[in-house]
């Protein structure tokens, strides 16, 4: 087994441009062997393209692409020994599912009855002996995309591209795949890089996450960093539900910061790097961190009073007024609801969160 | 209700609809209908009908002007297929890159060029070009009309093969590269087949199109050489024969099956 710490993609000052619009600025990040890695974000972040210059589809403007320690980025796309799952699969129409799954592997020099006998069993992992035979119009979205899957795993690639390939699919089957596509990647080793802008599929699947945006990275880390620490407000805002309040640093002490959220409320909040005292930022609460009382809790508490309730099948969402100050959303799960207490619209009661809940944020 | 509400805009309930509809049928079939059915006429005469035969049929490939309609046909043959096949194989490297060319300088300015020659009175196009011949002193012959005909033949079998290629996502093409097809692999194995659909069709329209061209033929053909409308026409002018009405019978057959193969080509739509 190769080690751990082996490099599978180290994208080095990479820029993309179309004439003025810049579309990746000065990118570097290193996706490691073995990964799952994913790039999330909007849609026009510059995930897609970052990805599409890793397959060869897009040259790169400046800064170099590196596989296993070979240089890449001026290799046409059949020189590189990666493959990508497209978003609208691009299965060949007129093959059939067996001839789509050898195309890579016959193109790669095997012959006609060796790659057919690979394909095979690569649609035997993909659960779709049965329709070898078929054309891809007569599967269904899901069962394409397994295809797709299969053809780009056929031929053994070191690296693994998927652009958006679950998009297409409905609720239910986006779950289930998304388990299955983790599954084989553990099985086959291989390094997956995964672009989607749900950051719940990112989080669910992903070893590391690079949070992109506008063409610049954000942020780069495990799931659990970026939903609990994330670097600036954007990366808080656009992973999961957060209450984003704009506040004043009044005080800097013991690496605590005293933070004035307006109407005389105040938070205290562990010091961050890049805030001084009188600073206006903006601070990150998740909902779920918080919780209800009629009574002052340990930790921070702020007075206000329950404006509305908003069932969401597994959660509570409680809307909180703080007098003259921000409005709070506290998640309440109803798996919870025997040690947490939820309070009619109109009562006045007590916000808590443990120390460190609230997170301060750069810019 | 909601039938009888959109019955109300459906244009069928128009007041004369179905009366102007079978005008316009009356007048785009009726000649041919009334050729066709008098081909099959025993009599001399073009017009008083003495009952079915094939007198004129027979007439056609052993009577005194069989010598001639046959050569001509041969020729119409040749040159058809030939124009037909140069023109498709231009046609559909024209059209891979308009489409697949990317964003060019004066692409606007190259569709054009491409379809001009639709919309030039084909009287113009025909002089244009015995001038040109006589300018680099060709000899004109059967290689003036097929060269001609492979000229005037492109737009036509353009516009089938760019329409279809626009239809198929480029993704494919990357698809294939990605999976170690090298561009020529990409070309034969992939594109190419997807493409195929658009290529019959444009080669037989342009087959049809070469097959009964009239003015261009009538000027670039040398002395001695007729394709097969020029042939008619030259019988023509010593008087209608019902034997006229027997072979254009037989290409108006040809024509409605080539067009029959093209309208099946095109619903075996082999990307869906």
């Amino acid at each position: 087994m190769s080690s751990k710490e082996q490099i599978a993609i180290d994208v080095r000052d990479a820029v993309k441009r179309y004439g003025d619009f810049t579309a990746l600025k000065t990118i570097s990040l290193s996706i490691k062997d073995n990964e799952f890695f994913t790039l999330l974000g909007p849609s026009g972040c510059g995930k897609t393209t970052l990805l599409r210059m890793i397959a060869g589809f897009e040259d790169v403007t400046e800064g170099a692409i590196f596989l296993y320690g070979d240089e890449i980025e001026n290799l046409p796309p059949n020189k590189r020994p990666v493959n990508t799952v497209f978003q609208n699969y691009a299965l060949f129409p007129h093959m059939t599912i067996l001839d789509n799954v050898a195309f890579g592997l016959e193109m790669r020099g095997a012959g006609k009855s060796e790659a057919r006998k690979k394909a095979g069993e690569m649609l035997e992992l993909v659960q779709l002996t049965q329709f070898s035979t078929r054309k891809p119009s007569q599967l269904s979205g899901g069962q394409q995309q397994r295809v797709a899957l299969a053809r780009a795993l056929a031929p053994q690639p070191k690296v693994l591209l998927l652009d958006e390939p679950l998009s297409a699919l409905d609720l239910k089957l986006r779950k289930a795949m998304q388990l299955e596509l983790k599954h084989l990647q553990r099985e086959t080793g291989i390094t997956f890089i995964f672009v989607t802008h749900d950051q719940e599929e990112a989080l669910t699947m992903s070893d590391r996450i690079a949070v992109m945006s506008a063409g610049e990275l954000q942020q780069l880390g495990a799931p659990t960093d970026i939903y609990e620490r994330p670097h600036n407000m954007f990366v808080a805002d656009f992973i999961g539900e957060t209450n984003l309040l704009e506040v004043s640093v009044d005080n800097i002490e013991n690496g605590r910061a005293i933070c004035h959220l307006g109407g005389g409320h105040e938070l205290t909040c562990n010091e961050v790097e890049g805030v001084g005292v009188g600073s206006k930022v903006h601070l990150s609460i998740r909902p779920e961190r918080l919780f209800m009382s009629d009574t002052p809790a340990e930790g921070e508490s702020l007075k206000g009073s329950v404006k509305e309730n908003i069932f969401v099948g597994t959660d509570i969402t409680t809307i909180v007024d703080l007098q003259d100050g921000p409005d709070f959303v506290v998640r309440t799960s109803n798996s919870d609801r025997g040690n947490k207490r939820i309070f009619e619209p109109g009562t006045e009661m007590f916000v808590n969160m443990e120390l460190g809940a609230a997170r301060l944020l750069v810019d | 209700m909601a039938t009888a509400k959109s019955a109300k805009f459906d244009i069928k309930s128009y007041t004369g609809f179905k009366a102007i509809t079978m005008l316009c049928l009356f007048v785009l079939y009726a000649p041919l209908v009334v050729v066709t059915i008098y081909s099959f006429n025993s009599s001399v005469s073009l017009t008083n009908w003495e009952g079915v035969s094939f007198r004129w049929y027979v007439d056609v490939f052993t009577g005194p002007e069989s010598g001639k309609f046959k050569a001509a046909a041969l020729n119409s043959l040749i040159i058809a297929i030939s124009a037909a096949t140069m023109a498709t194989a231009i046609a559909t490297l024209a059209a891979t890159g308009m489409v697949r060319g990317g964003k060019f300088k004066l692409r606007a300015v190259s569709f054009g060029l491409i379809s001009l020659p639709l919309m030039v009175p084909e009287i113009v196009t025909a002089v244009a070009t015995l001038i040109f011949f006589n300018a680099i002193s060709f000899e004109r012959g059967i290689m003036t009309i097929l060269l001609a005909h492979t000229a005037f033949c492109i737009p036509f079998a353009y516009l089938p093969i760019s329409a279809r290629m626009q239809g198929i996502e480029d993704s494919y093409e990357q698809a294939a590269m990605d999976l170690y097809a090298n561009k020529r692999q990409a070309f034969t194995k992939i594109l190419m087949p997807l493409m195929m659909p658009g290529i019959i069709s444009g080669f037989i329209l342009a087959f049809i199109v070469s097959l009964d061209d009239f003015i261009i033929t009538n000027f670039v053909k040398g002395a001695g050489v007729e394709t097969l409308p020029t042939a008619i026409f030259g019988s023509v002018k010593q008087g209608i024969k019902p034997n006229i009405m027997a072979i254009s019978t037989m290409l108006l057959g040809v024509s409605i099956l080539m067009v029959t193969i093209s309208y099946f080509v095109s619903k075996a739509d082999n990307t869906k």
